[in-house]
């Protein structure tokens, strides 16, 4: 057993919190992002002539059956080439984050929308409403206010998730504090340090999202 | 965009036998580590419906601590902190004798992680279980342990079949956080090819690929899996 | 006002719609009626193209009814309806619910709407209820409010489809009244209902419908003293000895 040296932490406390602002702030971009995407995708791939579904329903499983790491691999490989210029770990991690969560939201959005009654766009369209408006008035409200929960435990998730830029050493908090770890030596302090905050973080999140739960389910 | 396509890496020694490694590693790590999080998983969750104060609150900490930390940082956490907190000795073993240490924490981390998951499905699928089906086992005079084992278990192992599906999908695609630790599975021997010939999308491709076909091999084999234990008639299963 | 012509509809295999024909004049009242299951509420859902149908013609006003597209949304927007299950929205107040499709289809100013609103509620008895959520009213409140939404587009006919099937006994009163009165101003209705009596007293015309076919489509008095098919007379023997 070694003994506990905390100063590595206190001392590195503000490069720490830089790499917990940029997970923090992939994680707010993505999720932005992907419930935007994850909407057009679930409300095309509900009323859009063929094949419009079937290529959505493609992506989103294919999507799904693939290791987020190798997506953002891919993508890291990808937008430079795409761009023909080389580009920040940021940008591509952004981009890979937001098309891979769209999958996930809008399979959420998808079932939430086929939850709100039926009759309920029927009535909409009888008024004269058209099917954008439909969706923007009635359906869409309905459906938001009911996946609120679930949209936001994907969030959690998500925040979790975006750690793994560090495979492409883009500076979050997980990777910053891998730095400091192999730099100070003091690997134990380090990695329990931000577990903790991890911890703290996600348990709160799902803490508010059950206290949500239970208040919309009134 | 200018690039040198040549497909023919991929099938070429010694990339072939890196993709075939890593798809054989990735296969035994999910694996394993799924034996691990069902039995782990079964436990944790059937200990949250017990009567007992303590055992369900161990329980529930566990799954709280389990999914409030990332799965990349469990990894670290268990590849490089647990081994300094344990005795001396057995720390040492964990890093020199242990062989394939870096294989064996994986199945750990993956293993223990994905316990909790499990561990909250299974407690759905027990508690989503009309209390009639428990009060009839106890007045047919069974013990706690027989409700479990013959009443409960039978039915919420059954409803549950979907999620699990998704769950053992999950731990294939989880197992490629590995690579971090220095596990050569699927995704890490992709990166290595491209580190080898720059050839990132033929090797990223194959990866992707293969992925696709554990993921469908796996949809195919729990659908089976599904089919053989659906129960004639009950409701909330598809065509019973 | 409202013409049908060989209405014919699918389901797969399943012909749910028999080359129905009737039409509904202007001022003109008519109920229709049938076991459940009969496809009556199928007919009048395809009045203002909720339900397609394959074959056959439907006008209403002169305007064909299509299967999409901008002149459908706008004759929609012509034509009152009333659901079975009210189908208020229930994120919404009373007076945003009214108020909905007059100001985004109709582009009625706020105020303007607002008025009308007012108007429509204090005539169904809810003005008091204008800033509740539906989920705070019973079924037959809902219901009044869901004829005054359909009321408030200046509609040229009203359908009702089984408006007051979902309710409690002692609410169906409340609903028929509301109903009767906007019959006697001369309203153009089509109105899907077991009601027996609302039909004896308001409607002009019956269409009884069986297994997806007009059978009888006569004025009410004849419906009722002469019915001249079998199964006419058996749905209304069951219907009138409750």
């Amino acid at each position: 057993m070694t003994e506990f040296d905390w100063t590595a932490v206190t001392n590195n406390l503000p490069f720490l919190m830089q790499g917990l602002f940029l997970t923090f702030q992939l994680t707010i971009l993505a999720m932005v992002g992907g419930i935007l995407l994850g909407t057009v995708l679930a409300i095309l791939r509900l009323s859009a002539p063929a094949p419009v579904p079937q290529l959505i329903a493609g992506y989103v499983n294919g999507l799904r059956a693939m290791p987020l790491i190798l997506v953002i691999f891919w993508f890291y490989l990808l937008v430079p080439l795409a761009l023909g210029r080389p580009v920040g770990a940021f940008p591509s991690a952004l981009i890979a984050f937001t098309l891979f969560e769209a999958a996930y939201y809008s399979e959420i959005i998808r079932a939430g929308i086929q939850g709100v009654a039926r009759g309920q766009l029927q009535a909409a369209l009888a008024s004269g409403l058209s099917y954008a408006q439909a969706m923007r008035y009635i359906v869409l409200p309905q459906a938001f206010r009911a996946m609120l929960p679930i949209l936001l435990t994907q969030s959690i998730i998500l925040f979790q998730d975006t750690s793994l830029v560090y495979v492409v050493g883009l500076r979050d908090f997980l990777t910053a504090a891998n730095i400091v770890a192999s730099r100070d030596q003091r690997p134990v302090e380090m990695y329990l340090f931000i577990a903790a905050v991890y911890l703290v973080l996600c348990a709160g999140g799902s803490f508010a999202v059950r206290r949500l739960q239970r208040r919309l389910a009134r | 965009m200018n690039y040198n396509w040549n497909w023919g890496i991929l099938f070429r020694e010694p990339y072939l036998g890196f993709l075939i490694t890593g798809v054989i590693t990735t296969i035994q790590l999910a694996l394993i580590a799924w034996v691990v999080a069902f039995v782990l998983g079964s436990v944790l969750g059937v200990m949250r419906t017990l009567p007992s104060r303590i055992a369900s609150s161990i329980a529930a900490v566990y799954v709280e601590v389990f999914r409030g930390i990332p799965l990349l940082v469990w990894f670290f956490l268990w590849f490089f902190v647990v081994p300094e907190l344990l005795p001396r000795e057995w720390g040492r073993w964990l890093k020199r004798d242990l062989p394939d240490p870096e294989f064996w924490t994986a199945v750990v981390a993956l293993g223990l992680y994905t316990a909790c998951r499990v561990a909250e499905q299974v407690r759905a699928g027990i508690q989503a279980i009309p209390r009639g089906q428990t009060m009839a086992g106890q007045a047919g005079g069974l013990s706690q342990a027989q409700i479990y084992r013959y009443i409960l278990l039978p039915l919420a192992y059954r409803r549950i079949v979907p999620v699990l599906t998704s769950e053992f999908m999950t731990i294939f695609k989880n197992s490629s956080l590995a690579l971090t630790i220095g596990v050569l599975e699927l995704t890490a021997q992709a990166r290595q090819i491209e580190s080898f010939t720059f050839q990132g999308f033929e090797a990223f491709t194959a990866a992707t690929v293969l992925y696709l076909v554990i993921t469908l091999t796996v949809t195919v084999i729990m659908r089976q899996v599904e089919a053989r234990t659906r129960i004639p008639g009950l409701l909330g299963q598809k065509g019973g | 006002m409202i013409e049908m012509h060989e209405v014919d509809k699918w389901y797969g295999t399943h012909n749910v719609l028999k080359r129905c024909t009737t039409h509904v004049a202007k001022g003109e009242v008519v109920v229709v009626c049938g076991p459940s299951g009969s496809g009556k509420s199928t007919l009048i859902k395809t009045v203002n193209g909720l339900e397609p149908f394959q074959g056959g013609r439907i006008t209403v006003d002169g305007q064909a009814v299509t299967t999409s597209g901008r002149d459908l949304t706008r004759l929609r927007a012509r034509i009152g309806m009333v659901f079975q299950s009210f189908e208020l929205y229930p994120h919404m107040t009373v007076l945003d619910n009214v108020c909905l499709a007059q100001t985004v289809v109709l582009k009625r100013p706020r105020s303007e709407a607002e008025a009308k609103t007012e108007a429509l509620l204090r005539r169904v008895g809810m003005i008091d209820h204008a800033r509740k959520h539906p989920g705070q009213l019973s079924g037959g409140q809902q219901q009044r409010v869901a004829i005054a939404r359909a009321l408030a587009m200046d509609p040229i006919a009203m359908l009702f489809d089984e408006p007051t099937s979902a309710l409690d006994p002692e609410m169906i009163n409340e609903v028929l009244d509301v109903m009767t009165e906007l019959a006697l101003e001369g309203m153009t209705m089509m109105v899907v209902t077991h009601e027996m009596g609302f039909a004896r007293r308001v409607a002009h015309r019956v269409v009884f419908m069986d297994d997806g076919q007009i059978v009888e489509d006569r004025s009410k008095d004849a419906f009722f003293d002469h019915p001249e098919t079998d199964r006419a007379q058996l749905f209304l023997s069951k219907i009138l000895h409750h």
